[in-house]
């Protein structure tokens, strides 16, 4: 049960003067029940990447399979595999476009022929998720909310296609810290109740290292590294610069404090545990 | 110094979508001098873009005034006088190029000015290299990167050689490197004695600044040296916003019973004060 | 994908024609329409022939760029030549079925078709050879006599800039919309045409909105750039005309001229 990528090149406008290959060569496999978080800088080829995941985007050379069927092959094996993967694009607002918030995260649902009682559910429970009550909020305008809750609205709409696989690219771009914190929180709470995938798009790796259990650094078109985020920023540090991707603030601050002579174990990623490492390694000094 | 934006008693209140009066801004008495790099933090809808737009004329006052070098912003005499001192740059890229060649653009401003043609390719010229974008003279925006376009909506400013840059939320929708690129280019204009009025959320990037005010509800709640306003880490939490991550990690060092200065906002101040 | 199409069909260079002003240029491509349609005979035909010749070989445009722009018009043209080979009156050279073809409708054809292609190439040699913004900016100058009779010359021109400078924004935007909903169901390939009418909203609203949303935000940034309407502005690149624009003019007069006198003649 798994995304599967093998020997996946990706050009981009081939045959124009702008051509370029977006992806070289990529294998990678990502398994149900994963948090990943796909990091790489503007171009690195990371949203090219993840737009091979549900068919939007053909690969140039190889191919890429949902649980053993090739996406790009014709015919409804391959239509529904497709379906399993729900994509949240960047600003996902932007393509809010009904009369009301309800009829809005109605419209995937109903695009799958599903029945009415289906579709109330789903678009309840998918409001559920984002935080958003139903009665407060169904039959509003999606175009009278703040910025953060037209963002929750539009991701409300992929969930509630209820996929297997759920990507985010760039989810909390352009919000302010607590609304970056309340969307990432349904995200996680979304991907531990209903055991979702998630594949989670950023080029913040403060966000992405809290959350993933799984990171996959793009460079250049190809796969810079994998592991889980403590290997990654134990072991590929030159790696992750050359990518141009930034380390988590917490670690730069234990970098930092490493180098006057107060070295701690493990690899905290947060404040909060950065903070208990730094007592234990101090009490262990004294 | 001198004194080149003040708000006295400013606020802003307008009709909402449901005939409500909403109240943007209430109260707020501010000096921006000459030369400074101020930051005003707040989250969204906290009215620090409100505030902004009061700097040079696109908003007026419903109470109180706002003053640029002296001269009311809502008298129709020095309206563009003020527009020209008070240069603005905006979120989204993309929404305030308005030519299809950068050159083109970056002279949109003295073009409307009047100002003479060879005076005009002259600043074109200063402008694209004070942002470090000469080479990029002849592209079409929107084959640029975002931190590359900013710095053209930058140049397209300088060329009208204002006294003050307001930035409003210059890098919320840019990638890390080109908040750098953008950051950079502000502080290098800075150094050079341009004042800067710097909007963002991103407390990593106002930790630069003079001065930062923090706007909540449309009403200051704090403002200071960088080091004043962070080391407040319980209060800036409580306003829902960031604090850099040695402050962080400082005031919780000082919750488990750590002796520290409470003045530590960067990495370097926090590892010298637990390995003196 | 909408992002391949790129925008109009310029094709930098420097030849002499590139190097022309746009406005002398505008007004040979109408002096050139009009002797088109004061042409009428073999002899007025063959001198618009060898002039458009004369400025396909100084265009410094290859051939087969400016045979692209005919290829579109094709089905046209063949039209019009069918239309005029079967209803001209005339001496009959051929009889298919209830279809009479003529001498004359033969030479009808041959001169429609002439026509057509030296419009297409002529018009695209403007276009080929000068830049979107500064063809724009030689219709600004060009409409800004018609300003006392309240023909808005500097907002035609603004609009022209700006559509220019967003097109290849809003052909990005479109794709990303049509990918977000097609990732949602929306299919806008498939059904009879009012289905795909209708499947077209979710992606004209948010089109729309979005469209609408940029224009406030620009008209805000233009305001904060001093921008007041045409009033006491300058350009940056002021249009001059040198020698050489006068010397094109009057070639392209004197050309004309003799395709009116031969023409004239010929009667």
């Amino acid at each position: 049960m798994s995304i599967v990528f093998t020997d996946v090149n990706y050009v981009y406008m081939a045959g124009t003067p702008f051509e370029q290959t977006a992806l070289k060569n990529i294998n990678l496999e990502i398994k149900q029940g994963e948090f990943v978080g796909i990091i790489g800088h503007t171009g690195s080829g990371k949203s090219t990447l993840v737009q091979h995941m549900n068919g939007i985007l053909k690969p140039s050379q190889g191919t890429v399979s949902v649980e053993g069927i090739d996406l790009n092959a014709k015919g409804m094996p391959a239509r529904n595999a497709r379906r399993k993967v729900g994509m949240v694009f960047q600003y996902p607002e932007h393509q809010l476009f009904e009369e009301t918030i309800y009829e809005d995260i109605a419209f995937g649902p109903r695009n799958l022929g599903l029945s009415s009682e289906e579709v109330e559910r789903r678009v309840t429970s998918a409001l559920q998720f984002v935080g958003l009550d139903r009665e407060a909020f169904g039959k509003r305008s999606p175009f009278q909310l703040s910025g953060g809750q037209m963002r929750r609205v539009a991701i409300a709409g992929v969930i509630a296609l209820e996929p297997e696989y759920l990507i985010l690219d760039e989810p909390s771009a352009g919000l302010d810290p607590r609304g970056r914190e309340e969307i990432l929180e349904q995200i996680l709470e979304l991907h531990k109740t209903t055991e979702t995938t998630v594949i989670l798009v950023s080029h913040s790796m403060e966000e992405v290292a809290k959350l993933a259990d799984r990171l996959i650094v793009m460079n250049d078109g190809m796969i810079g590294l994998d592991g889980p985020p403590q290997e990654v920023f134990r072991h590929g540090r030159e790696k992750l610069a050359v990518a141009g991707v930034d380390v988590p603030s917490v670690c730069t601050l234990l970098a930092e404090l490493s180098e006057r002579g107060l070295t701690v174990e493990g690899m905290p990623l947060t404040p909060e545990a950065a903070t208990d490492a730094i007592l234990a390694a101090r009490g262990r000094k004294r | 110094m001198e004194e080149l934006i003040k708000t006295v008693n400013l606020g802003h209140s307008y009709v909402g979508p449901d005939g409500e009066i909403v109240t943007a801004l209430k109260d707020i008495t501010l000096t921006i001098h000459s030369g400074e790099f101020v930051a005003i933090i707040g989250t969204n809808g906290s009215g620090k873009s409100t505030l902004a737009k009061h700097f040079n004329g696109l908003l007026q006052p419903t109470a109180g005034q706002c003053l640029v070098n002296g001269h009311p912003t809502d008298s129709e005499t020095y309206l563009w006088q003020i527009r020209q001192t008070v240069g603005m740059v905006f979120q989204n890229p993309d929404n305030q190029l308005v030519a299809a060649v950068v050159e083109e653009d970056v002279a949109f401003g003295p073009e409307n000015l009047g100002v003479e043609p060879s005076e005009i390719v002259r600043r074109v010229d200063e402008a694209l290299q004070l942002v470090d974008m000469t080479e990029y003279r002849l592209h079409p925006p929107h084959r640029l990167s975002g931190g590359q376009k900013q710095r053209i909506a930058i140049a397209g400013m300088l060329a009208m050689r204002p006294k003050c840059l307001v930035l409003d939320e210059p890098t919320a929708m840019l990638d890390p490197v080109g908040r750098k690129e953008v950051l950079k280019t502000v502080q290098n204009l800075n150094e050079k004695g341009m004042t800067i009025v710097y909007i963002t959320h991103a407390m990593e990037e106002a930790v630069y600044a003079h001065r930062v005010v923090v706007v909540n509800q449309g009403s200051l709640a704090l403002q200071g040296t960088p080091v004043e306003v962070f080391s407040q880490v319980e209060r800036l939490k409580t306003l829902g916003l960031d604090v850099p991550v040695a402050a962080d990690v400082a005031w919780r060092l000082r919750e488990k019973g750590l002796s520290l200065p409470d003045t530590i906002i960067t990495n370097k101040e926090l590892a010298e004060a637990l390995c003196p | 994908m909408l992002t391949d199409i790129t925008l109009g069909q310029y094709f930098p260079g420097n030849s002499i024609i590139h190097r022309l002003d746009p406005r002398i240029k505008i007004f040979i491509t109408l002096l050139f329409f009009g002797g088109i349609f004061l042409a009428g005979n073999y002899s007025s035909y063959g001198l618009l022939i060898l002039f458009s010749g004369f400025i396909i070989s100084k265009a410094g445009v290859p051939i087969k760029h400016i045979a692209r722009s005919i290829k579109p018009l094709w089905l046209l043209i063949l039209l019009t030549v069918s239309v005029h080979i079967f209803s001209t009156p005339g001496t009959v050279i051929l009889n298919i079925g209830p279809l009479t073809a003529t001498m004359e409708g033969l030479q009808q054809a041959l001169f429609m078709t002439v026509r057509l292609v030296l419009l297409i190439i002529i018009a695209s040699i403007l276009t080929l050879t000068t830049s979107p913004l500064v063809l724009t900016d030689g219709v600004e100058h060009l409409l800004s006599p018609f300003r006392r009779i309240g023909l808005p010359a500097h907002e035609i021109a603004m609009m022209m800039t700006i559509a220019l400078r967003f097109i290849p924004t809003l052909l990005e935007e479109t794709d990303r919309i049509m990918k977000a909903q097609t990732a949602r169901g929306a299919d806008f390939i498939h059904g009879n045409i009012l289905q795909r009418v209708k499947n077209m909203v979710p992606l004209l609203v948010p089109l729309f909105i979005s469209a609408f949303r940029r224009a406030d935000e620009l008209a805000v940034a233009m305001e904060a750039r001093c921008y007041r309407g045409g009033e006491n502005r300058t350009r940056m690149k002021e249009l001059k005309y040198h020698m050489r624009d006068w010397l094109a003019f009057v070639v392209a007069l004197i050309v004309i001229a003799c395709v009116g006198g031969l023409r004239w003649v010929a009667n």
